[in-house]
């Protein structure tokens, strides 16, 4: 599938500087639908450059990174339970930097 | 429209916003797990600094008011919300950003032109001091004489001191800046791992609106705010991180630490025992001081006479610890905690 991905607050210097990322998402083997569960390991694996412990902590994003899904608080669908589309536009801020 | 809100009821948040009940939802606020839109969401946010101007008098019509402004989100924040509500609610202030170039190369030159495009966003007068012109030395002229540790310790001195001389430069009656409820629950717990009391009551006594850090990127990046994000290239070795780093993590296990922390902070009460130090002037600059020197004359005398350590670490001897002739020294060979100085503690 097709999703939009933006890095913010810093976390685009993990990516090569670039802050969107337009990119196509196989389903994993067997798996019907896509969580963010399994799009944070793709991201880990694909987007990030370096420094991932910048980006995830675990199998969740590392605490004081925002995650917004189609501009909405992932804490509202789910968190890592959260089902992404085709079309989803999916963003990540950090919010561990002076202010 | 039809196919986000089909996404939407999907995703579950099927329910609309708690307060308008016509929107969808767009996050949780942590105080009341409400779940809101994002005009909401704008709403409560602006109405909850609004309140507390209001309930604590804080302005008066007519004032002047200075806004410490890094470039940085809460600085741009607090920018933004200010002059808006300044507008709505009519508070007749005349606002100013005050910006405070530290002098540090590829973090403050590159966030200054933030504020520099601020100025014009939110049609607010600027004005920029600097280290160099108010001590004479950058912050990496500092780390190249200090290395790499206490870098956060001369830094922050150095600028709460040049934001006063700021705001006296601009003859403001107001200082407010962009502290949210993470810092003042890091500094509590600072202060807490620190044993310094003194700052330990002074540091929840200033009235702050306790916004959460989170609160503020989400209301920066949908009002698509224009601020500079990235980490001081010096701050990696400061201790604040290590406070940092355990509240985000304990924010995630209970996310009303942060809040309660503060109440900690607010609600401790003092040992009548225990001696606190006394507001007076410096002597070499003039600037409010508890010791005979301030902080930043301490730093900056150790800075000139080439002696980096001075002012950090246990004040028992140098600058200051020969002013300290007047505290009584118990009978008993050993020092207990007791008599020593409050605020003396340094690290």
């Amino acid at each position: 599938m097709q999703l939009t991905l933006e890095f913010g607050g810093g976390l685009e210097l993990l990516c090569d500087s670039e802050k969107i990322h337009k990119v196509n998402v196989d389903l994993p083997n067997g798996v019907e639908e896509l969580t963010m569960k399994d799009l944070l390991s793709w991201v880990r694996t694909n987007v990030i450059k370096e420094r991932p412990e910048m980006f995830i902590k675990g199998d969740t994003v590392r605490p004081g990174v925002l995650v917004l899904v189609n501009d909405c608080d992932w804490e509202l669908s789910g968190q890592l339970e959260t089902t992404i589309e085709d079309k989803d536009v999916i963003v990540f801020i950090s919010t561990l930097h002076g202010g | 429209m039809e196919a986000s809100e089909a996404k939407s009821k999907k995703q579950g948040a099927s329910r609309l916003c708690c307060l308008c009940n016509q929107r969808r939802p767009v996050l949780k606020r942590p105080k009341t797990l409400q779940q809101i839109c994002k005009d909401c969401f704008y709403e409560v946010f602006e109405e909850e600094i609004h309140q507390v101007i209001v309930k604590n008098g804080l302005f008066k019509a007519g004032e002047r008011v200075a806004i410490g402004a890094s470039g940085g989100k809460d600085s741009t924040v607090l920018a933004y919300v200010l002059s808006e509500l300044n507008r709505r609610h009519s508070y007749g202030l005349d606002l100013f950003l005050l910006s405070i170039d530290e002098g540090i190369t590829g973090y403050r030159d590159d966030s200054l032109e933030t504020v520099k495009r601020n100025e014009l966003q939110y049609g607010l007068p600027l004005q920029i001091l600097s280290y160099k012109d108010l001590y004479g030395w950058t912050m990496d002229d500092i780390v190249k004489m200090i290395g790499l540790k206490n870098n956060c310790t001369f830094c922050g001195v150095f600028r709460r001191q040049a934001l006063d001389r700021g705001a006296a430069l601009l003859k403001v009656d107001k200082l407010v800046t962009g502290h949210n409820a993470d810092d003042i629950a890091e500094t509590v717990l600072l202060n807490i791992l620190r044993g310094d009391i003194a700052r330990l009551s002074r540091c929840t006594s200033i009235t702050t609106v306790y916004i959460r850090e989170g609160d503020l990127h989400t209301y920066a990046y949908f009002k698509k705010l224009d601020y500079f994000s990235t980490e001081c290239i010096y701050s990696p070795n400061a201790y604040r991180g290590f406070a940092r780093e355990f509240i985000k993590d304990l924010e995630r296990l209970r996310p009303r630490a942060i809040l309660d922390i503060i109440k900690s902070g607010e609600d401790f009460r003092i040992a009548t025992t225990t001696k606190m130090p006394e507001q007076g002037t410096c002597e070499r600059c003039g600037y409010i001081s508890s010791q005979k020197w301030c902080k930043a004359c301490v730093l900056l005398d150790g800075l000139n006479r080439g002696l980096p350590k001075m002012g950090i670490g246990r004040a028992r001897g140098g600058a200051n610890g020969d002013h300290h002739k007047e505290t009584k020294k118990p009978a008993s060979a050993g020092r207990s905690l007791e008599s020593k100085q409050c605020g003396s503690l340094d690290f």
